[in-house]
């Protein structure tokens, strides 16, 4: 079973390699002229003023803290939906039981305005 | 010469044998994947043309014929070969060149568990969607980390853009899935494809015909392309978290981007258009499948599933043709406030489809 999944190991190693060799083979072909005009970040014509970190909304987080929730809970349903047939409408029940209360949550958020953005 | 290269391998342990084996499969998967990508772009700039009603690239030949431009992908890549990648003085150097990688790296390894036939996948795993998911998630980190790194305002909005997008079609896609796993019964593509088997009015686009369209127009927004582009927005944001990036760098992420595509399109023909079926079983009478060469181009085959992927990535270009640029706030909403309660209420739809055995799809075992 387990030796099904060494394709897969050299795969992602092969993936990785593809663009490491490729940006590896830019720096080769590629010429090497630096100066300062040229290294300085991209700002429209501008000289950049201030550094690039700055603040940013905090709505951002908010989507990744979501984000977490609805993926942890779809890694919950994969197995539950592999074995529907065998746990029949006892199981079905259950996980809508679940997925009620999940939605009283996504209503909450949805009210308070967690999704919004203007 | 032949008798020298079969002693040679003969000589090597068996796990190099393997190991050599496995490597020359996944090279038999990835050039062919790089030309698909390769000459996506030229599919992409002629359609759009055509369109437009204009020529679309059509002077780069080879040997002094034009041959309608289909020299293009390979004039550009040699182009972009010999361009200078630069690195910004304030940016973090380590981080700036592993992000392309990120990117790139699971846009290919998610092929391994694709099956493009009955018998044609490299690793015919029982977690293949699962690994799938896993692993197109990672895609996220390349683009954070590449508008981070950067050190440049544009950059960093539009690497917070993108990933706030991306993660969030993201959970459209996972119930999607969800859906598919309920209906197929099995995480492996290939148990899937063979759930769907007898002809085009049994594969999984009707029960789950809400969750296929939020599966492609979710894919459309998690590889960022038009109209969902916003990251990109060359009007305002110029060109993204990828706006520092030069030459083979940027190559790098837009082979991603491209590969990317290609794999969505794979995925949704093969979890709702069942993957190499043919469309024609069921329709046309047994005996028309025994006849040669004919037979087996309406049987079931890999040119199925070609010619369906081929079809989903029509549809990217058509879209990026005919729709203008979503708003941000449209995009989000869009994805939380429509899509994810449309995918809840559909999950339950189809568990009762599943439980009351709906003929034709879920009567059988």
């Amino acid at each position: 079973m387990l030796e099904n999944y060494l394709p897969i190991l050299i795969f992602i190693l092969v993936g990785l390699a593809v663009g490491g060799m490729m940006i590896m083979l830019g720096f080769i072909l590629a010429p090497n002229r630096p100066d300062s005009e040229k290294l300085s970040p991209y700002e429209c014509g501008f000289e950049a003023f201030e550094d690039a970190r700055m603040k940013f909304d905090v709505r951002y987080y908010l989507v990744a803290i979501l984000f977490i929730i609805f993926d942890l809970e779809i890694a919950f349903l994969f197995p539950w939906a592999i074995v529907l047939k065998e746990i029949g409408w006892f199981g079905f029940i259950a996980m809508s039981l679940f997925l009620g209360i999940l939605v009283i949550g996504f209503i909450y958020e949805w009210k308070k305005g967690a999704l919004e953005w203007e | 010469m032949m008798d020298w290269f079969v002693e040679l391998w003969q000589a090597v342990p068996l796990g190099v044998q393997t190991v050599v084996i496995i490597l020359l499969q996944i090279i038999a998967i990835v050039l062919p994947l790089m030309l698909c990508v390769a000459y996506l772009t030229y599919a992409e700039r002629k359609v759009i043309g055509a369109m437009q009603i204009r020529m679309g690239p059509n002077r780069v030949g080879f040997f002094g014929h034009r041959l309608w431009g289909l020299g293009q992908p390979i004039a550009d890549a040699v182009k972009l070969m010999f361009k200078e990648i630069v690195i910004p003085a304030g940016a973090n150097r380590g981080l700036f060149l592993l992000a392309p990688v990120l990117s790139i790296g699971p846009a290919l390894a998610a092929w391994a568990v694709v099956p493009f036939d009955a018998h044609l996948v490299l690793a015919d795993i029982d977690a293949g969607l699962l690994y799938v998911l896993a692993v197109t998630s990672i895609g996220v980190y390349g683009v954070i980390i590449a508008g981070w790194a950067s050190n440049s305002k544009y950059a960093l909005l539009g690497a917070m853009r993108s990933g706030a997008q991306i993660v969030s079609y993201e959970i459209a896609m996972g119930f999607a899935l969800v859906g598919v796993l309920m209906a197929g019964g099995s995480l492996n593509l290939g148990s899937i494809v063979r759930a769907q088997e007898g002809g085009v009015l049994h594969w999984f686009w009707i029960p789950l015909l809400p969750l296929f369209v939020i599966y492609f127009v979710s894919a459309v927004a998690e590889t960022n392309r038009a109209p969902f582009d916003v990251a990109e927005g060359e009007s305002e944001i110029v060109a993204g978290f990828h706006v520092e990036y030069s030459g083979m760098a940027f190559a790098v992420f837009f082979l991603a981007e491209y590969a990317n595509m290609i794999l969505v399109s794979g995925l949704t023909a093969i979890m709702f258009l069942g993957g190499w079926l043919s469309p024609l079983q069921g329709l046309l009478p047994e005996s028309a499948f025994g006849v040669p060469v004919i037979g087996a181009l309406l049987g079931d085959g890999i040119h199925w599933f070609i010619i369906k992927t081929a079809f989903f990535l029509f549809l990217f270009l058509w879209f990026r043709a005919t729709f203008p640029r979503y708003r941000y706030d449209q995009i989000m909403r869009l994805g939380w406030k429509i899509f994810i309660p449309i995918t809840i209420v559909w999950l339950l739809v189809v568990g009762v489809m599943i439980l009351a055995g709906l003929p034709p799809w879920f009567d059988g075992a």
